[in-house]
């Protein structure tokens, strides 16, 4: 009797939940947002969909590689002589350029240094004693709490409380959004459109190393036959090196970029959704598949706030992940399926 | 030697993020002088902005002139009480991620024992402290500790409502009095327990109040309610709603998640509105990004929310977004003298709750200063206390809760 009395309202307020109107009023507001998250999510699941390509493996850690990056380009800031404040720095577009630019070689650097330090320290000594996969999974899973509690505990000691810790950092704003021009009653700042324009940059200076260089190629080789590949000379080690750096420096890029949408995401946890989400772009696309994992990322974003305009804005993760099994259901290797090797990228 | 090479670079790399972390903290402690916020003090505040009290009002959001602290009780007396050495105790979370609050409650409080001990020399009154973690499982180990020492005549705390909940029914075996500044659960003063008060207005007022005060006083016609998935969020935004009334536009009710730090659906449904004001129900972790973010987004409508985003740190996270936002607090703000005092004898600045510790530890004293010395006879006193506090006036019915409870509104300025 209880059981049937609160199923009930429960069923009507999500049917009465199904907002047309809020989708269609604020459809291309809704359109621009999500290809704005949807260019990060995409440049972080290259990470992930290359060292999958590589490995075959999991990098759960990845997540906490690009919220290293995020402290990497916070600290850059900080060594610039930016101290966290209330108001937006104003210092000229072209400073500013150059500024967001060092800092964002330095996220990137931090992001790829962690990265390749990871595969050093968790994952080649694994791989030297062969260890199953399972133990890799795990091993990634216990990476990624390592390191998020390291930025938690440590890396506030280390710092003189100046970084981590239990709260966000006070943001450095460099960027004050504004409105550059309107897309069919749509405003669009200058924010996302640094934010798509260099993520879609990246992306295509990815695909071209892959493609066309021979560090490239040796790392299409190993994905499709590692023990081939090594016959043929390619050093497998430094291939996969050179995947958790490429991985790495995105996710310090992709810090960066998501920074300026959102001043106040820099804590120890920051990373941990977007991770899981970047993740889920790279399956969507096909996992393995580097054009996959862009067009994975910026159909999640995408879908992610038409569904939340739609079903309640609470209903963000359940979106994704819905979206998600049904591709999957569909096409179990993702949209443009999976192997790095085979897929043209 | 070939294969040396990566292991080189790795570590080379793995060296450059040492310096990265390291080089940022040496120039940190070294010459910061442009960072007027640098720091630890919690106090520290965005450029100018910080939380500032604004009014006080009843659950007719109308106006109520603050209580008079020249009246406040003294906790220093005339310097002539004796009694023999007495021992109260105080109980919150002192360490974990909840330790601020805990500490502003024992501070206050320490402020007004050593002020007594200071002036009374034939009266000397020790506070114990018990570290609870703000959690129930710990305060339910704590609290055994606490009944069984019999030289302990009153309590400060429990600080939070979950561990209150909890432990209550200990306290209330042991008669021992349970004095809270800060467990604001509408429901613990239900409970049939002849020991608990609560020193400040519990969450059912604060939502009518702060609804009545954006309908009759701020002239808000449309007010989007967010709440995050927290029972105080949910609890709260409930009541804002129905306090409301026409005003809630349900168009723009909507929901976000603990950990969130970004909100564009949300922005742009609040945006597609225009309303009058944003209520948050919900803390200052996600508050504060949302703020700048509806900033950014080109809502112009007026922030406001409750207690659980009233932290220096929304201002600090929120920048120059928070400036106007109105924020609700069953809190008092601390007058000029106990806020110097304060600040001089802990080196921070007086927090949350830490005004409420204050005046209810300094009614501990008053009944140990009267003659109290027992357990029965503070709770009696506490039952029949009539009188007023920096905060506000301290008189309670028969189940705990205040005669007159009232709410704070404070804005960022």
């Amino acid at each position: 009797m209880s059981a049937v009395m609160t199923v009930g309202p429960a069923v009507s307020s999500v049917v009465s939940a199904f907002n047309v109107d809020s989708l269609t009023h604020n459809f291309w507001a809704l359109t621009i947002d999500g290809l704005t998250y949807g260019s990060i999510y995409a440049l972080v699941a290259v990470g992930y969909t290359l060292v999958y390509g590589v490995l075959r493996l999991i990098n759960f850690a990845h997540s906490e590689i690009f919220m290293l990056g995020m402290f990497g380009q916070y600290a850059t800031l900080m060594l610039l002589g930016f101290t966290p404040r209330g108001d937006v720095y104003t210092e000229g577009t072209l400073l500013t350029i150059v500024y967001l630019g060092i800092a964002m070689l330095g996220g990137m650097a931090v992001s790829g240094g962690a990265a390749v330090g990871l595969e050093r320290v968790a994952y080649r000594p694994l791989r030297k004693r062969g260890a199953p996969s399972l133990v890799f999974l795990i091993t990634a899973i216990g990476a990624s709490f390592i390191l998020q509690e390291f930025v938690h505990f440590v890396l506030p000691k280390l710092t003189n409380q100046k970084l981590g810790g239990v709260n966000a950092q006070q943001p450095i704003r460099l960027v004050e959004p504004t409105v550059q021009f309107t897309f069919l009653g749509a405003d669009v700042t200058n924010v996302e459109i640094v934010i798509v324009v260099a993520a879609i940059l990246l992306a295509v200076a990815t695909e071209r190393f892959i493609t066309l260089t021979k560090f490239g190629r040796g790392i299409r080789a190993v994905a499709q036959d590692p023990v081939t590949a090594t016959l043929m000379g390619v050093s497998r080690e430094r291939v996969i090196m050179l995947t958790f750096l490429i991985g790495g420096l995105l996710a310090g890029a992709a810090a960066l970029l998501y920074t300026l949408r959102v001043p106040s995401g820099i804590i120890y946890s920051g990373g941990f959704i977007l991770g899981i989400k970047a993740f889920s772009a790279a399956v969507l696309g096909g996992i393995g598949n580097l054009r996959g994992a862009l067009l994975g990322g910026l159909l999640l974003g995408v879908m992610e706030l038409y569904g939340q305009a739609l079903f309640g804005t609470e209903w963000r993760d359940v979106v994704a992940f819905v979206l998600l099994i049904l591709v999957l259901m569909f096409r179990p290797t993702g949209i443009l399926g999976e192997s790095l090797g085979r897929a043209r990228a | 030697m070939r294969r040396s090479t990566p292991q080189l670079a790795g570590t080379a790399l793995v060296l450059a993020v040492g310096l990265v972390l390291t080089g940022c903290s040496s120039k940190d402690d070294s010459g910061d002088t442009t960072s007027p916020t640098g720091g630890s003090s919690s106090a520290a505040a965005s450029g100018d902005l910080s939380i500032q009290p604004l009014v006080q009002i009843d659950n007719k959001g109308a106006e109520v002139p603050a209580a008079d602290s020249s009246n406040a009780a003294d906790p220093a007396g005339d310097g002539s009480a004796k009694c023999d050495p007495t021992t109260i105790a105080m109980a919150g979370a002192l360490t974990g991620a909840n330790a601020a609050l805990g500490i502003n409650i024992l501070n206050g409080a320490k402020l007004a024992v050593d002020a007594h001990n200071a002036a009374n020399k034939d009266c000397q009154v020790t506070i114990k402290q018990f570290d609870t973690e703000g959690d129930p499982q710990k305060a339910t180990q704590v609290a055994p500790q606490i009944a069984g020492d019999k030289s302990i005549i009153g309590l400060l705390g429990p600080a939070f409502s979950g561990e209150t909940k909890a432990v209550g029914p200990v306290f209330q075996q042991a008669g021992l009095l349970s004095l809270t500044a800060s467990a604001t659960n509408p429901d613990l003063t239900k409970n049939g327990w002849t020991n608990f008060f609560r020193g400040l207005a519990n969450d059912a007022v604060q939502g009518p109040s702060v609804a009545a005060y954006m309908v009759n006083t701020l002239n808000f016609k449309k007010v989007c309610v967010v709440q995050d998935d927290s029972d105080y969020g949910v609890g709260l935004a409930e009541q804002i709603t129905a306090g409301l009334g026409s005003a809630a536009d349900s168009a723009c009710a909507a929901k976000v998640k603990t950990g969130d730090k970004d909100f564009s659906a949300t922005v742009q449904i609040v945006k597609g509105e225009s309303p009058d004001a944003v209520f948050y129900a919900g803390y200052y972790a996600e508050g504060a990004p949302f703020a700048s973010q509806l900033k950014e987004g080109g809502v112009t409508a007026a922030f406001v929310s409750a207690d659980g985003t009233n932290d220096p740190e929304f201002v600090k996270q929120a920048g120059s977004a928070a400036k106007g936002a109105y924020l609700s607090c069953p809190c008092g703000p601390a007058p000029e003298k106990f806020a110097a005092d304060y600040q001089a004898k802990f080196s921070v600045a007086s927090g949350v709750y830490s005004v409420e510790a204050y005046d209810l530890a300094t009614i501990m004293l008053k009944g140990i200063d009267s003659g109290v010395k027992d357990r029965a006879g503070m709770v009696d006193f506490v039952k029949n206390y009539d009188g007023d506090g920096l905060a506000r006036h301290y008189k309670w019915d028969a189940n705990g809760e205040l005669a007159s409870a009232l709410i704070w509104i404070y804005q960022v300025k």
